[in-house]
């Protein structure tokens, strides 16, 4: 039996050790901490296809919006991902932004995204707390939200179910080669052997991919969100500010922020969010809370009474051209990445494993995943980390 | 120019602190959430160790009362009453800045103020800890601190007749408040047995030579106990509390030195209300949110500090109970340290080498102390699945046991976001400590004491940009 190593136990190394294990594979998760404790326990778990232009990464999230029902129907631990189809509703406030949200959405619809146009009333019927002050509206039916960590560690525990083994607290240092392929991984804790080894480390698969002697640009991108007091509730879809695109497209290394709302099953509010590129440095920077809460209260001005009890940061895996990577390293034969997903890997995990296993495979993927290739330049380049 | 010190809480560390700074010839800004000073001092951890009278219930309090006078009017003293620190904000380098919300907790609209001092003395205290079993979450059981702080503040009992137990010093002040104040207490169970108490006590007496009016003062509160029949047991504890809707009676048991419980020997007491202490917690939130480590003792986590009370993080120092519950008079001697230091006075300086050595006095008495009243490693053996370990998000120990046994939760994040123990209101205060040791072992990476938003903030405040500071030195009175 085919052995696989999936450095990584985050969304989406758990989505990719339930897919293998399903597929027949050996599989043996490693995490240098423990499930789910990094970049997926610091997110909002966005299941987005609103955020996404026409091209491959709305294609992938298009998959995935169609995989993660079937993955959840029927899991013991559906529940504990929180599985919410309550759609997303962007707005923009300024007539600039109306305009460049009409295009936008315009060609979304082309791409065969369900993107609705919501007048006055159907606004405040939807939102009643938001700000009457909109000029424009748009609801995406199709967007979703899960509980990170509750999606991540139900899929793990299929995984298991299904064969994988998961070692935690095992640290990757190295890779084992024999005539030019991986067959092993030297971790903290011994060699573990494998056939194949997936790279799904999120922002430090860059860092990982250096330790197995290959190149691969994925850096670290800042983020932050507050959480409010529980509420009774006042917020019902995934509302963002248009501005929202433009600040996830963005490469710029310095704040963006852009208000993202939305409320939980606890009944806290989620604020977001933040972009900033500060390499790990993970010190929450009061300014920047602020310009969040700032942002928030554009969108939802009865909110200001309203106490923030807590803020959690966290880091994307960025890539410089915003395309997740997904496939074979150009370098080293048997091992592969799947990661680079930014802000949108606990969506884009549930097609991410799906086209990685058909890889794997030597299946035709449901999708093009040419785009994702590993060998692209944007990934290969002299990154800043190497 | 001289140095400015910024210290946070007014309670017998700050003060200590600030009159320390202030004789260093540094500027202060004392900082305190309460609108007076004294912290909890003349409520609740001073009675525990200071010299008092327990027939008066503020004993202690001239020597209280002059530090605090010279403090708050000096002219070099900046007094910021109703104030909150929120937020730390590490720098690459140098002294962290504060960010602080001015006016009362509940008035809308506080003003938000960025301190940037050149040393910062963290002072912020302790809380009541209190371990949980089954029915603690009924109305009618008390902190025994809260109980103390209504009996001594409000003129107030809890209930009538009430129960006392738990570990610890501090269960005799509160039997003693209680008393005062009218109340009949059916007894006082310290969980500890004898043996143990009394080893605690009895080891190097030495120690004791120094501190012997603090060892007087817990004798005349004995003395108290017995004048008013209340008994004294040790080697028990409520193992359950029950009743409809509220407390109606408490289940007793006798305890093996682990805290397992002894079969057979349960009791059933109605009382009106149950007061509970099981030593108290540091606040440990803006020690970690400066970069302080954290020092891990048998007795639990603390701030790090070196013998002039630095901590590891850069231009920071500590005093009071965040480096080790000691009770007022360490904390105060270790505040007095902190401060001359802060404030640039001479390490050399004869002074200083006095407060060192009362501070290790002092230490050490407290030392005996956490010997004489340790936590039994064998409570949990109380819990139930069904007991409430997180009373905000009401978070059973059996579904946290659960979410720890998975391997495919079991990390401290997983099982924290999964059973939501510790996301509610009070973010961790009450149950992270007991959270994090009942998941010690199981899972990694455990920090209660992780609160980058020390204290709520509503969104509009934080919205708002701070208030520029007016670096007159001379704006005292506008402060007022």
């Amino acid at each position: 039996m085919t052995r696989i190593v999936v450095l990584g136990a985050g969304m989406v190394g758990a989505a990719c050790a339930r897919e293998l294990a399903l597929a027949g594979f050996a599989v043996t998760v490693v995490d240098r901490s423990g499930p789910a404790a990094g970049t997926t326990a610091h997110g909002e778990g966005n299941v987005l296809v609103s955020d996404k232009g026409p091209g491959p990464e709305l294609e992938l999230a298009k998959l995935s919006r169609e995989l993660w029902p079937a993955i959840l129907d029927g899991d013991p631990n559906a529940d504990a991902a929180e599985w919410d189809p309550k759609g997303g509703i962007v707005v923009a406030t300024t007539a600039e932004g109306a305009g460049a949200l009409t295009e936008f959405a315009e060609g979304q619809r082309k791409a065969g995204v369900t993107a609705e146009e919501m007048d006055v009333a159907a606004l405040a019927a939807a939102e009643p707390h938001l700000t009457r002050d909109v000029a424009k509206a748009v609801r995406y039916p199709e967007d979703a939200q899960v509980q990170p960590t509750g999606a991540a560690t139900a899929l793990l525990a299929a995984a298991v179910r299904a064969g994988a083994e998961l070692r935690t607290g095992c640290e990757a240092l190295g890779a084992v080669r024999r005539g030019g392929r991986i067959t092993g991984v030297r971790t903290s804790a011994g060699t573990i052997e494998g056939d194949a080894v997936v790279n799904a480390a999120g922002p430090w698969s860059g860092e990982v991919a250096k330790r197995l002697g290959v190149r691969l640009d994925v850096r670290p991108r800042r983020g932050e969100v507050l959480v409010t007091a529980p509420m009774p509730p006042t917020v019902f879809h995934k509302v963002y500010d248009a501005d929202y695109v433009g600040a996830v497209g963005s490469a710029a290394e310095d704040l963006q922020a852009s208000a993202v709302v939305e409320a939980t099953r606890g009944g806290t509010i989620l604020l977001g969010s933040s972009r900033r590129r500060v390499g790990f440095d993970d010190r929450l920077r009061p300014e920047v809370l602020s310009v969040i809460a700032a942002k928030a209260l554009r969108l939802f001005p009865m909110l200001a009474g309203v106490p923030v009890i807590r803020a959690y940061g966290g880091f994307r895996p960025f890539v410089p051209d915003h395309l997740p990577v997904i496939g074979a390293d150009p370098g080293l034969d048997g091992l592969w990445h799947a990661t680079g997903h930014e802000g949108a890997g606990i969506g884009l995990s549930a097609g991410t494993a799906a086209v990685l296993r058909d890889l794997m495979l030597g299946r035709e993927p449901a999708i093009d995943a040419d785009p994702f290739r590993a060998d692209r330049p944007a990934v290969q380049s002299e990154g800043e980390n190497l | 120019m001289s140095r400015h010190v910024v210290i946070v809480g007014a309670g017998p560390a700050g003060l200590g602190a600030a009159a320390g700074a202030l004789r260093a010839g540094a500027d202060v800004t004392l900082v305190d959430a309460s609108e007076q000073p004294g912290g909890q001092y003349h409520r609740m951890l001073p009675d525990a160790f200071a010299a008092a009278d327990p027939g008066r219930l503020h004993h202690g309090w001239q020597g209280f009362e002059r530090l605090r006078d010279h403090v708050l009017r000096h002219p070099r003293c900046d007094w910021w009453p109703e104030s909150t620190v929120w937020s730390i904000e590490r720098h690459d380098e140098g002294t962290p800045a504060v960010h602080v919300l001015r006016g009362e907790a509940d008035a809308a609209g506080r003003e938000r103020r960025v301190l940037q001092p050149d040393a910062l003395v963290l002072a912020p205290g302790a809380h009541d800890r209190v371990l949980p079993f089954p029915g603690w979450e009924l109305p009618g059981v008390y902190t025994a601190g809260a109980a103390q702080a209504l009996a001594k503040g409000e003129r107030l009992v809890v209930g009538d007749p009430v129960l006392i137990a738990g570990s610890g010093p501090f269960l005799l002040p509160v039997a003693a408040s209680l008393i005062e104040a009218g109340a009949t207490v059916l007894e006082v169970l310290e969980a500890n047995p004898a043996a143990t108490v009394a080893r605690g006590w009895a080891r190097r007496p030495w120690e004791l030579a120094s501190q012997a009016g603090k060892a007087g003062e817990l004798a005349e509160y004995a003395g108290l106990l017995a004048r008013h029949r209340v008994p004294y047991r040790t080697g028990r504890a409520v193992i359950e509390a029950r009743g409809d809707g509220r407390v109606e009676e408490a289940v007793t048991a006798r305890l093996r030195p682990d805290w397992s419980v002894v079969p057979g020997t349960e009791r059933t007491v109605p009382v009106d209300a149950l007061c509970v202490t099981h030593g108290f917690s540091p606040q440990l939130e803006l020690p970690v949110a400066a970069g302080c480590a954290l020092a891990r003792t048998p007795g639990g986590a603390f701030t790090e500090v070196d013998t002039d009370q630095c901590t590891t993080a850069p231009g920071v120092y500590a005093a009071g109970e965040i480096t080790g519950i000691g009770g007022a008079p360490a904390a105060r001697t270790e505040g007095l340290l902190a401060g001359w230091i802060a404030g640039g006075g001479d390490p050399g300086a004869r002074e200083a080498g006095a407060l060192r050595r009362r501070r290790d006095q002092a230490r050490a008495f407290a030392a005996r102390l956490a010997a004489a009243h340790p936590i039994g490693a064998a409570w949990p053996g109380w819990l139930r699945d069904e007991t409430v370990v997180c009373r905000c998000e009401e978070t059973t120990y059996g579904s946290l046991c659960r979410a720890a046994g998975d391997e495919a939760s079991g990390s401290a994040r997983a099982v924290k976001l999964g059973t939501r123990a510790g996301l509610g209101p009070c973010q961790a205060r009450v149950c992270g400590p007991t959270a994090a040791e009942l998941l010690s072992g199981k899972v990694p990476g455990a920090n209660p004491h992780h609160r980058p938003i020390a204290q709520p903030i509503r969104l509009g405040e934080l919205a708002s940009p701070p208030t520029e500071n007016t670096p007159d030195p001379d704006q005292k009175e506008s402060a007022r």
